[in-house]
Order: structure tokens, then C-alpha cells, then sequence
């Protein structure tokens, strides 16, 4: 298959097909096992970070840097003229006349949309508010297929902040292409979200709720964690009794599928016990270095060179 | 028109706005501008229709509608139809057509998107709902329901 990805913008998950995806994580996985350390030579990419992050950020720099690109860019909008009223479409019209792609972060939503109106350079969205984050997806599908040996027909639980979660939206989003069974575990209050019930009945995904880990963690291959953060609730009473009940325990795997795997955005607080860190469940380490190739893969297609 | 009684006043030259969805006359008087308009706008509420049970009307007399403002009006009130009056006789009737998408003219309600911090026209796109619309930004990705949106630029 063609790579189609070339001179696009990667803003949203929902506009790559499933043959797009497949051929991010098949590249993402021959970067992973074969390093291109001049792929991308003579090639410079602006990291536009108007919002802190350390792991995005710093995985975008070190997947251009180990191609064999450069890397110009800022961390911190303090240091840029957005500050004296600059508009992003403007800064990003400049900047995009110094580099030849634009990983960005910004905390409001639709800026990388904004922004790939501004340069014909492609951006890459590294999150927009709680917008979309579509890296983060890549790398959640690739980690998936990596510890599964496969991508379809896989039960997969998502469980947590699924109200507030765009990881978890977007990777329901895209795991409607793959056949999978989900498990939503959440309290009540921060369960998924009507709309996106609603695509996933509209496409035949077969789904259920649950309030108890311990409701699905037999019957999963992938166990996908997320954080409940106390802004959340109004009563902090509520917070307290929902944060103890949602925190992963090593003696709670007892009768995990031989094959399941924990996975987690991070950063991780409490809710998966570091006891867990060492059993052969825990896979959100390699989660994260993947993040490295998916970028890689991505960076490499968006600029025509894989 | 001689013979015909007019429940609201008949105007000379000018645009009936007709079968407007009862409840949205007033909304549309506000995205329109109207009551800036120096000539004489004539307004029905709640009037008693074959096809819709009841129905707003308005009569804006000396002024067409430019196409934008028409698709301004697809938003609140989708199945409405445009007459144009010329010297008493409706010389032109069609029914709203709803464009598939809508610039500038509908203030994203997400306070946290770019288009409310951005020297920017909005764009929604369309999405037809039965007898409302819904419409989703192109920008922030939300979908919002007609009651959803508030304010309005024209
Ligand atoms: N000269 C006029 N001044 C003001 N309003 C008018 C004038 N002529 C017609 N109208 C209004 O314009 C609308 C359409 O008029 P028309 O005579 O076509 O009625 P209709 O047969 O009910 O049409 P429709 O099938 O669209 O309901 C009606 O609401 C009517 O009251
Ligand atoms: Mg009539
Ligand atoms: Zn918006």
C-alpha cells in the first residue's frame, strides 16, 4: 500500500483509515527493529509546545533526533510572542517557514486544526485541550499489537476517568476498525460518553459497563488504565470512596488471562500498585518507549520518506 | 393578494420569512439583526398552520436575504420557506436549502476552542436532526444542538 500519510497533517485519529493505520504500525515496528539513523537527515522538525508536557515532548524530539533530524522549538509559550498577543495562526505561518513538519501542543481545543491552516508544512497534533491526542492512539494500537501478536478480536478493558479521557475516546474510536469487545469500568459518574456509545452501537462494537475491576479482569487481554483526578467530583467525599476502589492490586490478577497485559497513558499516581510493575501483566513501560516509534513512523511518512 | 385577509400586514417589496418552526421567530430577528433594520419588520408568533400546527412568520419589507443570511436562518429553522414580495405579489418562493456548512456566523459555545481566542471565522458543519439541526465544529470537534448555541456574529 501506498503511504498516503505523505504531506498530510496528523490532527485527529478518525481521519486515518484502517490501511493507514495498519501501514504506521507495520513501519513503527521496522523502526523499532531496524533504527534509520539518517533517514531523515537535513530535515528540521519545530516542536511547538504552548503548554508543558515532558513525555509527548520529549518522545516527538528524540524520534526526530534518532531519524537523524533536527529539532528547533520551544517548551514553555512563556518564551514565545503568543505571550504579547502574537496569534497562533501567525506564529505558526513563521515557524513553518523554518522546518519541514510541526509536532505541537497546545491547551485549546481545535489548534492544531488552526495551525495546519496556517503553513503547508504538516502538523502533528500532540494534544489540543481535551481535544485529540492521535499519537497517543498510534502507540496504544502498536503496543496492543505488539504484546497480542494481533490487532482483531481482542477484549480490551478501559477503566477509570472514561468520562474526561480523550486516550480512551480516541483508542474506542479506533479499535471499532479491529473487532474488539470492550469493558468500561468506571464509577458512574465518569462513565463513557453517550456520543461515543453511540458510534460504537452504530458500528457493531459490542460493549458493557461495570463498576468493579474485578467484574472483568479474567475475562480481558488488555486491561487499559487511566487516573480518576479529584477536580472531577464536586464532593470530595465521593472522590475518596471512588479513588480506593479503583487502585490495581497484584493479588487481583490471580485469575488474569495468562496473556493479559496492563497498559496506561501515565503518569501513573496510585492507581496501579509498583508491585505490579515486576509481574509479566505489566506493559505500560513498553507502552511509553513505544511512543518513540510511532512518532518515528510517523514523522518518517508525513515527510515522504518511508 | 386583494381579496386575501393577511393575518399579519402585508408589506409592498420585501422577504416573508414563512413556517418557521414556532419559538425560533425571535432568534432569528437576533441573528438577522433585524430590529437594526430601518424599515418596518412585521412579526407572527404562534400562528395556526395547516402543516405545522402552529408557526412563526416574519415580514421584513424592503430587503432580500443574501444567501448567508439564509443559511443563518437554516440554522434555527430548517423547513422555513422564503418569499419575495414585489409590489404586493410573491414573485419568488423557495423552500431553505441547509448548507453543509456555516462560517462565521455561529459562536462556538466551547469556551475552550481556538475560535474564541483567535482572530478567526468559525465553521460548522452541518448535521441534519430531524426538525433541528445539529452542527459540529470544525475546529474543536464538538457537536452542538440548536438550544446549545448562543450567540451569534453577523
Ligand atoms: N404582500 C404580502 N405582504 C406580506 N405578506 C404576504 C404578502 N403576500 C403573501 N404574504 C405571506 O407570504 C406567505 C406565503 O404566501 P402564499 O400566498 O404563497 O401562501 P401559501 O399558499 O400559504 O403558501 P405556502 O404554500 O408557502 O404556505 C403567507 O404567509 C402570506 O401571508
Ligand atoms: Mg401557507
Ligand atoms: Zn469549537
Amino acid at each position: 500500500m501506498p503511504n498516503t500519510l505523505k504531506g498530510r497533517d496528523i490532527i485527529s485519529i478518525a481521519e486515518l483509515s484502517k490501511p493507514e493505520i495498519l501501514l504506521v504500525l507495520k513501519n513503527a515496528q521496522e523502526l523499532k527493529k531496524h533504527p534509520r539513523p539518517k533517514l531523515l537527515e537535513g530535515l528540521v522538525m519545530g516542536s511547538c509546545f504552548f503548554e508543558p508536557s515532558t513525555r509527548t515532548r520529549l518522545s516527538f524530539e528524540t524520534a526526530m533526533q534518532k531519524l537523524g533530524g533536527r529539532v528547533i522549538g520551544f517548551a514553555d509559550p512563556g518564551v514565545t510572542s503568543a505571550k504579547k498577543g502574537e496569534s497562533l495562526y501567525d506564529a505558526i505561518k513563521i515557524i513553518g517557514q523554518y522546518v519541514d513538519v510541526i509536532a505541537m501542543r497546545h491547551p485549546l481545543e481545535g489548534a492544531a486544526r488552526r495551525a495546519a491552516e496556517a503553513t503547508d508544512k504538516p502538523i502533528i497534533n500532540g494534544g489540543d485541550g481535551a481535544n485529540q491526542h492521535p499519537t497517543q492512539t498510534l502507540l496504544d494500537l502498536f503496543t496492543i499489537q505488539e504484546c497480542q501478536k494481533k490487532l482483531s478480536n481482542l477484549h480490551i478493558a478501559m477503566v477509570g476517568d472514561l468520562k474526561y479521557g480523550r486516550t480512551v475516546h480516541s483508542l474506542a474510536q479506533a479499535l471499532t476498525h479491529f473487532g474488539a469487545r470492550l469493558y468500561f469500568v468506571a464509577p458512574d459518574s465518569l462513565q463513557m460518553p453517550a456520543y461515543i456509545c453511540d458510534e460504537l452501537k452504530t458500528k457493531g462494537v459490542k460493549f458493557s459497563m461495570h463498576k468493579k475491576m474485578e467484574e472483568v479482569i479474567g475475562k480481558v487481554d488488555i486491561f487499559y488504565m487511566t487516573r480518576i483526578q479529584g477536580e472531577r467530583f464536586a464532593d470530595p467525599m465521593e472522590y475518596e470512596k471512588v479513588k480506593n476502589s479503583f487502585v490495581l492490586k497484584a493479588d487481583m490478577l490471580k485469575n488474569a488471562k495468562p496473556n493479559l497485559k496492563i497498559l496506561h497513558p501515565l503518569p501513573r499516581v496510585n492507581e496501579i500498585e509498583t508491585a505490579i510493575d515486576k509481574t509479566k501483566f505489566a506493559y505500560y513501560f513498553q507502552q511509553a518507549e513505544n511512543g518513540l516509534y510511532a512518532r518515528q513512523a510517523l514523522l518518517a511518512m508525513v515527510l515522504g520518506k518511508i | 393578494m386583494k381579496e386575501k385577509k393577511l393575518l399579519v400586514n402585508a408589506i409592498k417589496n420585501g422577504t416573508v420569512i414563512d413556517h418557521i418552526t414556532a419559538g425560533s421567530a425571535l432568534k432569528i430577528i437576533r441573528i438577522l439583526n433585524l430590529a437594526s433594520h430601518e424599515k418596518v419588520v412585521t412579526v407572527g408568533l404562534n400562528l395556526p398552520s395547516k402543516s405545522m400546527g402552529r408557526k412563526d412568520l416574519i415580514k421584513v419589507a424592503e430587503r432580500e436575504l443574501s444567501p448567508d443570511e439564509v443559511s443563518s436562518v437554516a440554522i434555527l429553522a430548517p423547513q422555513a420557506s422564503i418569499n419575495i414580495v414585489k409590489n404586493y405579489e410573491i414573485v419568488k418562493k423557495f423552500k431553505i436549502k441547509l448548507p453543509e456548512k456555516i462560517e462565521s456566523v455561529v459562536v462556538c459555545p466551547n469556551p475552550k476552542c481556538i475560535t474564541n481566542h483567535e482572530p478567526m471565522a468559525s465553521v460548522f458543519f452541518i448535521l441534519p436532526n430531524g426538525k433541528h439541526i445539529k452542527l459540529r465544529c470544525k475546529y474543536c470537534e464538538k457537536v452542538f444542538g440548536h438550544d446549545d448555541i448562543r450567540e451569534y456574529r453577523v
